[in-house]
């Protein structure tokens, strides 16, 4: 692997509710190369955007906690100070909100809130800033950029947004992308078109990029490799190609054989059976156990830690090895 | 644009209509006779009769208003049956010192209710947001004569600050010996507005911080203060809709603090006008109290999607 551009370790995010605390993300670890792309998989609920919103502390601070170690180009994100934050916000690492639609400022023009980023992080002046947005816009593949610069968010169809999104999230060469379910609010037609972009434009520019989705398809189609997260931790971790085909934790082979995708008319889909577990009353061993067909004692009574196996392959669960 | 405007106006003369059909008719339903106050309780048939033709009472109640109308669509409102005087000038006088009240007291409205709102907003459910809240509901709950009768024996009985009554109409008054006669008036009379502006701004401020964009403002590495003028910005137009709103009322609704300070306004002229039956008066300033409000409101509709692109015109 080059170069982290990432570095996450024993990422632990507390909610503090009525009823005490409640743990969102426990012990997440994750290392992103540079110009590497992360698939982040899992349910509603697991975890995911969570993950994504505390690598850049955007969890509301009198309501949670966030602990670990966060490194963006050696760096630990959770030890800034409130300036080096908003540099770093924005600045090396950039977020693609899942609703286009209420990410942007509605009583701002999109062009506006694209210089906006350019001026705070590079200093630059109205006309300059100015400029650049229009090449980003352009960079993003929105027609007439010149005057879309000057549209106001709901002016435009839902994907030109997502587009513009992400024009606005590259304003200052960011070194990671964190894309929120990025295309789950998008037509079909149009998802793909996204994907595509996000791609291409990662490779041309390097950046690492975290895709959270719940869409296997999505992140087979992006990713270089995948992360599984069930119930606030990551259960399977390796490159997609690996975890995709040949999963060893019975959570992603669920996940595989519940995809709706090549799935031919009458054949059965497998659903997992229950619904993951309440995070404010969590099992005391695994906490997939309960829906899991493979689970004896063992998974019941201790909680299974994420053993790194050949390749890189990392998978928290005490019967890998019988999974196919 | 243009074309809005004109359709509005357009829509205003039906709504006029229909309030001088209203101002007109509800004045003669109330009891009282008008001719009691300007006639000896021993005048004469003939008297009356002659009194009574002089202000057009003989003749059948369409006709009256349709006389009345007539004139009031050049500006002749009548002429006062207390006081002999032209209607109109007497109308005229007093909107400038109602006019000028009510915005006074919307701009203490203005700045209070938007401290308030938006400290309350940004610290929902701490105590400095109960506090915020406890005092806008007092604002809203206090009768504001009872204010200004409290304000006057405060800041001018036991104090001496300011004066308690009137509005210092004397030639040689300069302009902050003038403003002084305000103050007080002005303050009893935006308690209410400021503690409704508070509520609502409190209430649009906190809806807008959950909004995903707030997040995604602070993604993109702002301040709090840039976010906090990207909050204040969103918040705006409604804002704007419920102090002109409260605008409008405050030269309708301050019948019982121009009486209280003797402030020399419509409210002053209509109390005296209801007292003394004065029915060309009270017919005469009702209407354009209520045509205030039909233009105020306009400009509120006009200004909106300035602030708020969302909301197109047309």
């Amino acid at each position: 692997m080059n170069t982290p551009v990432l570095n996450v370790r024993d990422l632990v995010v507390e909610f503090k509710t009525e009823d005490g605390a409640v743990t969102a993300v426990n012990k997440v670890g994750i290392q992103l190369g540079q110009g590497e792309v992360l698939g982040l998989i899992g349910e509603s609920g697991s975890g995911k955007s969570v993950t994504l919103r505390a690598l850049l502390r955007l969890l509301p601070e009198r309501k949670s906690s966030i602990s670990g170690i966060v490194e963006v180009d050696g760096r630990n994100v959770l030890e800034m100070s409130d300036k080096e934050l908003r540099a770093y916000r924005g600045g090396e690492t950039s977020m693609i909100f899942q609703e286009p639609a209420t990410a942007f400022d509605p009583v701002y023009t999109v062009g506006f809130q694209i210089s906006e980023s350019i001026r705070n992080h590079l200093g630059a002046s109205r006309a300059e800033a100015r400029a650049r947005a229009l090449e980003l816009l352009k960079l993003v593949g929105i027609p007439s950029p010149e005057t879309r610069l000057d549209n106001y968010p709901h002016e435009m169809s839902g994907g030109m947004r997502q587009r513009a999104m992400i024009a606005l999230a590259l304003a200052s060469s960011p070194k990671l992308l964190l894309a929120d379910e990025p295309t789950t609010a998008l037509d079909a037609t149009v998802q793909i078109q996204v994907i595509l972009l996000l791609r291409e434009l990662q490779r041309d520019l390097r950046m690492g990029v975290i895709f959270v989705t719940h869409d296997i398809g999505v992140a087979a189609e992006i990713s270089d490799q995948v992360a599984v997260m069930y119930a606030g931790r990551i259960v399977e971790n390796g490159k997609a190609r690996d975890v995709l085909k040949t999963p060893h934790h019975p959570y992603t082979e669920g996940l595989l054989s519940s995809t709706v995708h090549g799935a031919k008319k009458g054949e059965t889909i497998d659903a997992i059976p229950g619904m993951p577990p309440n995070l404010a009353d969590m099992p005391p061993g695994c906490a997939f156990a309960p829906r899991c067909r493979y689970a004896t004692e063992i998974c019941h009574q201790e909680k299974p830690e994420l053993e790194t196996g050949a390749n890189g392959r990392r998978v928290a669960c005490f019967h890998a090895l019988e999974v196919a | 644009m243009l074309q809005y405007i004109v359709k509005r106006l357009i829509y205003a003369v039906p709504v006029a209509l229909a309030v001088s059909v209203i101002c007109f008719s509800l004045v003669q339903i109330a009891p009282g006779d008008p001719l009691a106050v300007v006639l000896p309780a021993d005048a004469s048939q003939e008297i009356i009769d002659q009194t009574k033709a002089r202000y057009g009472l003989d003749k059948p109640l369409v006709t009256q208003y349709f006389l009345w109308l007539g004139n009031a669509l050049t500006g002749d409102f009548g002429i006062s049956i207390a006081t002999g005087r032209s209607v109109s000038a007497e109308i005229a006088s007093a909107i400038g010192y109602s006019l000028g009240l009510a915005i006074f007291a919307t701009l203490i409205a203005l700045v209070v209710g938007l401290t308030f709102g938006l400290v309350a907003g940004y610290n929902i459910g701490k105590p400095i947001d109960k506090i915020a809240s406890a005092v806008a509901i007092s604002g809203v709950s206090v009768p504001s004569y009872w204010l200004g009768v409290v304000l006057v024996v405060i800041f001018s009985v036991h104090l001496g600050w300011l004066p308690a009554m009137g509005a210092g109409i004397n030639e040689d008054a300069g302009l902050s010996e003038r403003l002084s006669f305000m103050v007080l008036p002005s303050i009893a009379l935006a308690a209410m507005p400021a503690g409704i502006v508070t509520r609502s701004v409190r209430a649009l401020v906190a809806d807008v911080l959950t909004k995903e964009f707030v997040n995604a403002l602070r993604a993109k590495g702002l301040s709090e203060f840039q976010i906090f003028i990207h909050v204040t910005r969103n918040a705006a137009p409604t804002a704007l809709t419920v102090i002109g709103v409260q605008l409008g009322y405050l030269m309708a609704g301050s019948i019982l603090v121009e009486t209280v300070f003797s402030w020399p306004g419509t409210g002053l002229l209509l109390n005296n006008a209801i007292l003394t039956r004065d029915i060309p008066v009270l017919q005469g300033t009702t209407l354009v109290l209520a045509l205030v409000f039909v233009l105020l409101n306009l400009v509120v509709d006009i200004t909106q999607p300035l602030l708020d692109p969302r909301i197109k015109r047309t």
